[in-house]
């Protein structure tokens, strides 16, 4: 008994030393990193940093969890309140404003993305939503609808496979991110208890789904992450498979590429010479495992990684949204460490 | 295909549950064919929210003699907001109260009085125009039981209580008209000063001619008729004050809200919004309001389901005190809109 036990440590050790030697014949990226944000009023306080992205003028918009998530009494149901809000900084990550204050939908906040207009685009995970707010602050545009009511006290049964593939329309479940195409149509990574892709047009109109749960082609086991290149590619990161798939605008599997873990974070630089950086980010129970930054071509070949799982400034607390509006000067939201970091990269 | 049965799946990383009973899945075409449209247009920016306010799903809206207009939202909680005629905030009415919980229509009276019907709390709540609560109607459910089971059904003897009641009406004298609503199914009549008087509806969901299946809006014209909207049957019913029924419209698709304007000549307003869950297919068949003569004859209709200006996204609330300048509540697109509508259309 004993013996075996010990052949299986064995095993488990050599598969290990081989997975570190794969790792560590990518490149090491160097980098510094500050934390990014200040000038907070006393009553504003940063919480898991969920998403972050920057408009053209570089300004800095965070979704972050962070309040208090109350649910309140309405005779045979419970209505959720709050939990997120939306901070906005300037480009030297000074805080400004906020927005989105005391909205029906910010419950859980899962991303953040700035389309070509400098309109701001929040996913939230548990109203199942996607909101669009104009530069101004103002909701131009909502996709999907918070369920009416909440379940509480009893714990959700346990969870049962499903298919994954949504209904057509707009019902998300466990929505995790956004990306657009060159025309301004719309693509919703429903992805945790939904495995699709959700396409509408510019105007928000229901054009179409793909995907469904599984490890085939076109097939998702939690998408934590969508990005959509210059050439109307869609790179969808893969989560549970550990593979980032691309498909064209309609869906069609073109190809995948792995090599960089359990993707989560995932950012496409602008044009021209496109480059991609996606997060193997540590789970938040475990501090010990992962939590690098791959850099790589649009083809998957990767050039070089940085950064470990930590607390310390220049590591990394499980890594949820990227912003790499400017190629060697990230910004990285966690939500192990509640900031957000800003990494120069010395290529 | 669709997958309903999954949306009350359970979650991974949170709880939330599609309501049984709010999402309305199975949304039908009207009836009525060949109807003209009439002109509409949606007017720019009407509604001026100060910076750092935010409207949630729009559920009531409606105006006093004054222009005044009130909002019903769901914003991060229920909230009751005044705007005056030209659409510039004044101020919220009845924050902290114990009943705004979970907004569903607003309605005022004749004498300016403010009606929130809330279907979180089982309420109906009259404020004076200086926003003082004057009147409550039904009984909120003392919250250390925690969440109860609603009765599925009223019983005979439950005059004084309503199960997610969802409008109110008045008629000539003053007499009270509740729709209540997703779970008793019944239209409940109470005096002035809030006896009860009497019901149509045997308080279970039902087709037959005096059963309801979610009686959802109601509003009473200048005879003191009263028109129910009786949403999951897709017809509109007319009541005469003691109850009796005097027509029924079948052919306006589901009646989310019902509206009745003012001066000599009425018309009545009826939308048959797109549904709240927005299933792709619904938004060729569904959308539009349809202007009707109080018999029933059809004029025209405006109007189709969609999130740009001018389109609307499941009309909640409906002020039509001036019939050619609606303003429209909307749950999908947390907006009002303020519409120009034609008096007729345009080939008639």
């Amino acid at each position: 008994m004993k013996f075996s036990l010990n052949k299986w440590t064995l095993a488990l050790g050599l598969l290990t030393s081989a997975a570190m030697q794969a790792q560590a014949q990518v490149p090491e990226i160097r980098y510094q990193a500050v934390d990014a944000l200040s000038g907070f009023p006393n009553e504003i306080h940063m919480g898991e940093a969920a998403g972050v992205a920057r408009n053209s003028r570089n300004e800095i918009y965070v979704y972050t969890r962070t309040g208090n998530p109350t649910v309140s009494l309405g005779t045979s149901r419970y209505v959720s309140h709050g939990g997120s809000r939306i901070f906005q900084f300037d480009a030297s990550g000074k805080y400004k404003r906020e927005i989105g204050q005391n909205s029906y939908g910010t419950l859980y906040a899962q991303q953040m993305r700035i389309d070509r207009n400098d309109d701001v685009w929040a996913v939230d995970q548990m109203s199942g939503q996607v909101f669009r707010f104009n530069p101004d602050g103002k909701i131009i545009m909502v996709l999907s609808r918070k369920p009416e009511a909440m379940r509480l006290p009893e714990p959700p049964p346990p969870e049962t496979p499903r298919a994954g593939e949504g209904s057509e329309g707009e019902s998300f479940q466990g929505p995790t991110d956004v990306a657009w195409d060159s025309q301004g149509n719309i693509y919703v990574a429903d992805g945790i208890r939904n495995a699709r892709i959700a396409k509408y047009d510019v105007n928000g109109r229901w054009v179409k789904n793909w995907g469904t749960r599984g490890s085939g082609q076109g097939e998702f086991d939690v998408i934590q992450g969508i990005a959509i290149d210059a050439n109307d590619n869609v790179y969808v990161a893969d989560y549970g498979n550990k593979r980032i798939q691309v498909f064209d605008t309609n869906g069609g599997f073109k190809s995948q590429m792995t090599g960089f873990g359990a993707p989560m974070a995932l950012c496409i630089t602008p044009a021209p010479n496109q480059m991609m950086y996606v997060s193997n980010s540590n789970p938040p129970d475990n501090l010990d495992v992962g939590g690098e930054i791959y850099k790589m071509g649009l083809d998957g070949k990767i050039v070089g990684k940085f950064g470990n799982a930590g607390k310390l400034i220049g590591e990394f607390g499980t890594v949820n949204a990227i912003d790499c509006k400017r190629e060697n000067d990230l910004l990285v939201g966690e939500l192990g460490n509640w900031r957000v970091q800003r990494v120069t990269l010395q290529p | 295909m669709t997958h309903h049965s999954r949306w009350s799946a359970t979650a991974l990383a949170s709880t939330l549950l599609f309501a049984w009973a709010g999402a309305v899945n199975a949304q039908s075409a009207a009836l009525a064919q060949n109807v003209p449209e009439i002109p509409m247009q949606a007017e720019e920016g009407f509604i001026k929210l100060p910076e750092g306010m935010y409207f949630g799903e729009v559920l009531g809206v409606a105006k006093n003699s004054k222009g005044h207009l009130y909002v019903y939202t769901r914003s991060q909680d229920t909230e009751l907001f005044e705007f005056d005629e030209n659409g510039n905030y004044v101020r919220e009415i009845g924050d902290g109260v114990y009943g705004l919980e979970f907004a569903h229509k607003v309605r005022v009276d004749k004498d300016d009085n403010i009606w929130a019907v809330d279907e979180g709390s089982n309420q109906v709540i009259k404020f004076n125009p200086e926003g003082r609560v004057t009147m409550v109607l039904g009984y909120r459910p003392p919250a250390v039981q925690g969440a109860i089971e609603l009765p599925n059904g009223a019983g005979p003897d439950e005059h004084y209580l309503f199960a997610r009641p969802t409008d109110v009406t008045w008629d000539l004298d003053g007499n009270i008209y509740v729709t209540d609503g997703y779970t008793n199914h019944r239209l409940v009549k109470y005096t002035p000063d809030g006896h009860y008087v009497g019901q149509v509806g045997t308080g279970a969901r039902g087709s037959g001619v005096d059963e309801f299946n979610t009686p959802h809006t109601i509003a009473s014209d200048a005879a003191g008729n009263i028109y129910v909207g009786d949403r999951g049957n897709a017809r509109v019913k007319v009541y005469r004050p003691d109850l009796s029924l005097q027509a029924m419209y079948e052919n306006v698709g589901n009646p989310w809200e019902i509206c009745i304007s003012k001066g000599s000549h009425q018309y009545l307003f009826v939308s048959n919004s797109n549904p709240d869950s927005n299933p792709a297919a619904s938004w060729d068949v569904t959308g539009e309001i349809y202007k009707m003569e109080l018999d029933g004859t059809i004029i025209g209709k405006f109007g189709r389901a969609g999130k740009g200006a001018g389109e609307l996204q499941t009309v909640h609330g409906m002020d039509c005190s001036d019939p050619t300048e609606l303003i429209v509540g909307e749950i999908s697109a947390w907006r009002v809109q303020k519409l120009h509508v034609a008096a007729e259309p345009q080939s008639r």
